[in-house]
């Protein structure tokens, strides 16, 4: 019998400590995929960060170095820098790339450092309990905007990928989001052009991608999804900024 | 046939550094030690290395975790402000015992305070700046040779116990022109590093550097085995001179460029009778305790010169134990004590 759906080589065969519904699992396992479909896993050193994900490396059976918070992107450098021919990916959320790291995220695509980031942006902070994020949207309620984020007291959330275009450095920057199968496979289309252009050395690329918080959001899984199509996707629009027609 | 330049303290560390097989370098620019940088960015392309000015201390210091993880031999220098930035990523290398080697051309503080030498973070280097039960390594230099001398064996030690390493002087060592006499080749320590991450090239289990230990069973047997690693350090890594102290009338502590002007007190004191002892600590961690207790029933008194408020004297005091009275003599905001004035401290304690 034909064997036409397995686990990624590059993913180790552990359960994920995320929360039901949560789709950082899908994420990791786009990444997976397209290191398999790449052949780049013994070359591959990944970065995670502080959040959710701060054990990713745990997942994965690529090299991995864990960062400080926001740190990934200077981590990153450092590791590439070292290793020029290997492949070097960050994996962060967006109190990690877009607060408090903001400055890394800039700089390292500033310098067009050819690495690869992975931003996982779900529009509040989750792992520690649901506090407002750059990237949490107007109104929203968190744990720190519990009367809704308000434009005069809060200001506005930040468009990463609408920021990092701008740079000369990141020739690569798409917003894509995993709210459904459709989605998901334009996610993984754009995290393999991204892996393909850091191959090609052509610079800094990053892939955002809309995700969910059902447990700090406060919804069941499935609205969730909905949510994050009908709230997120009209003020983070999906598609690609930067780097389409690159060649790779 | 050794190799004798006139250099300047900054540039001597950064040409030692090289020596010592470093081809990592990360920082930001920063008063007085930034010659370090132009050197590097001078030299690291001519033997295929690298140079990034970073946008931070914060930054700077992560790519040394990136590259130190990464397996490389990596350097980055800063002073006083730019080191207290960097305590966060001191931590995370210490946490997850990776060997790097940082420089701090300490200025007076606080705050922004001044760009005139200091010795002012004491504290901060062997005391544990950043956060979590840690320490680092920390040697002293006094002249420009030790400068070089010292920065490779950092490289030696942080990769010998994988630690972090800190080469502390101040504004006037680093600004200083000396001979100095380069060996032709240095004692490397060679290790495999076989935890560092570089791919696993499909031929091993893969290597995860990290300073994260969420179940507090694994993380005390960390703390433990990096507790046993620090008191292996103190048996094997202490650098001390003694100096006059046998049948001495008091013995001066100091170390870096103080040091250079007790020697100078020496001699004027011989002239009044009076024997003055030098215990010079190179090492401030390990600090050099045993030298301070084998000494603490000869002198009447003990006494620290600093550029503090009075820091390594907290050490001396621990150190002799009692035994002996200790006293302290410092300036600070870039002062430096004069000879006379050191003289007169010692004149008035044994007075």
């Amino acid at each position: 019998m034909a064997t036409v759906f397995k686990k990624p080589h590059a993913l180790k065969d552990l359960s994920l400590h995320y929360c039901p519904g949560c789709t950082h699992g899908i994420i990791h396992r786009l990444i997976a995929e397209v290191i398999d479909e790449l052949e780049i896993e013994g070359t591959t050193i990944g970065v995670s960060p502080v959040g959710c994900a701060y054990n990713n490396y745990e997942y994965f059976n690529c090299d991995f170095v864990q960062a400080a918070h926001g740190r990934a992107p200077a981590v990153a450098t450092g590791i590439k820098r070292v290793h020029p021919d290997n492949f070097v990916f960050t994996y962060q959320g967006d109190g990690d790339l877009a607060a408090i790291g903001t400055a890394e995220i800039v700089h390292a695509a500033s310098r067009g450092e050819k690495i690869t980031t992975v931003f996982v942006n779900n529009a509040i902070y989750g792992m520690t309990s649901g506090q407002m994020a750059p990237t949490t949207l107007l109104n929203q309620v968190t744990t720190t905007s519990p009367y809704g984020r308000k434009p005069e007291i809060h200001g506005f959330p930040v468009k990463v990928c609408e920021l990092l275009s701008t740079l000369e450095g990141a020739v690569y920057v798409e917003r894509t989001s995993v709210h459904d199968v459709k989605n998901i496979n334009k996610t993984k289309a754009a995290i393999k052009k991204a892996f393909q252009v850091q191959k090609a050395q052509k610079g800094f690329s990053i892939v955002e991608v809309l995700s969910t918080c059902p447990t700090n959001w406060g919804i069941n899984p499935v609205d969730s999804l909905k949510w994050l199509e009908q709230n997120m996707v009209p003020f983070y629009p999906l598609g690609n900024f930067k780097g389409k027609d690159l060649e790779v | 046939m050794s190799e004798k330049l006139l250099m300047k303290g900054n540039e001597v560390i950064a040409e030692a550094a090289i020596r010592a097989g470093c081809k990592h370098y990360f920082g930001y620019p920063i008063t007085p030690q930034t010659e370090i940088a132009h050197y590097m960015a001078k030299k690291m392309p001519e033997i295929n290395g690298t140079f990034v000015q970073a946008e931070s201390e914060v930054a700077a210091i992560n790519m040394v975790y990136g590259a130190a993880a990464a397996g490389a031999r990596v350097l980055t220098s800063s002073s006083s402000p730019g080191i207290s930035l960097k305590q966060e990523g001191i931590s995370y290398i210490a946490g997850a015992e990776l060997p790097a080697v940082i420089v701090n051309i300490v200025r007076c503080g606080p705050g922004l305070g001044g760009i005139l030498p200091a010795q002012c973070d004491y504290f901060q280097a062997v005391k544990g700046g950043g956060h979590g039960d840690y320490k680092m390594v920390v040697l002293a230099p006094s002249s420009v040779q030790e400068l070089y001398e010292l920065t490779v064996k950092a490289f030696n030690i942080s990769d010998r116990y994988r630690i972090l390493t800190m080469i502390m002087g101040d504004g006037m060592l680093g600004q200083m022109m000396e001979a100095v006499e380069f060996k032709d080749e240095e004692e490397i320590y060679h290790d495999d590093k076989k935890w560092a991450t570089t791919g696993t090239k499909m031929q091993r289990e893969s290597n995860d550097i990290t300073s994260i230990y969420i179940q507090p069973e694994v993380l005390e047997r960390h703390n433990m085995k990096l507790q046993a690693k620090y008191r292996q350090i103190e048996q094997e890594e202490v650098l001390v001179e003694t100096y006059n102290c046998e049948n001495a009338d008091i013995i001066v502590t100091a170390y870096g460029t103080i040091a250079r002007i007790i020697k100078n007190v020496i001699k004027s004191a011989e002239k009044e009778g009076i024997k003055v002892g030098l215990i010079r600590p190179i090492s401030l961690w390990p600090f050099p305790a045993a030298a301070f207790l084998q000494y603490a029933g000869t002198p009447k008194a003990f006494l620290s010169v600093e550029l503090s408020a009075g820091q390594m004297v907290e050490d001396v005091r621990l150190a002799v134990n009692g035994k002996c009275p200790v006293h302290f003599y410092g300036r600070m905001g870039g002062m430096v004590p004069s000879q006379k004035e050191i003289l007169n401290k010692i004149r008035e304690i044994l007075k």
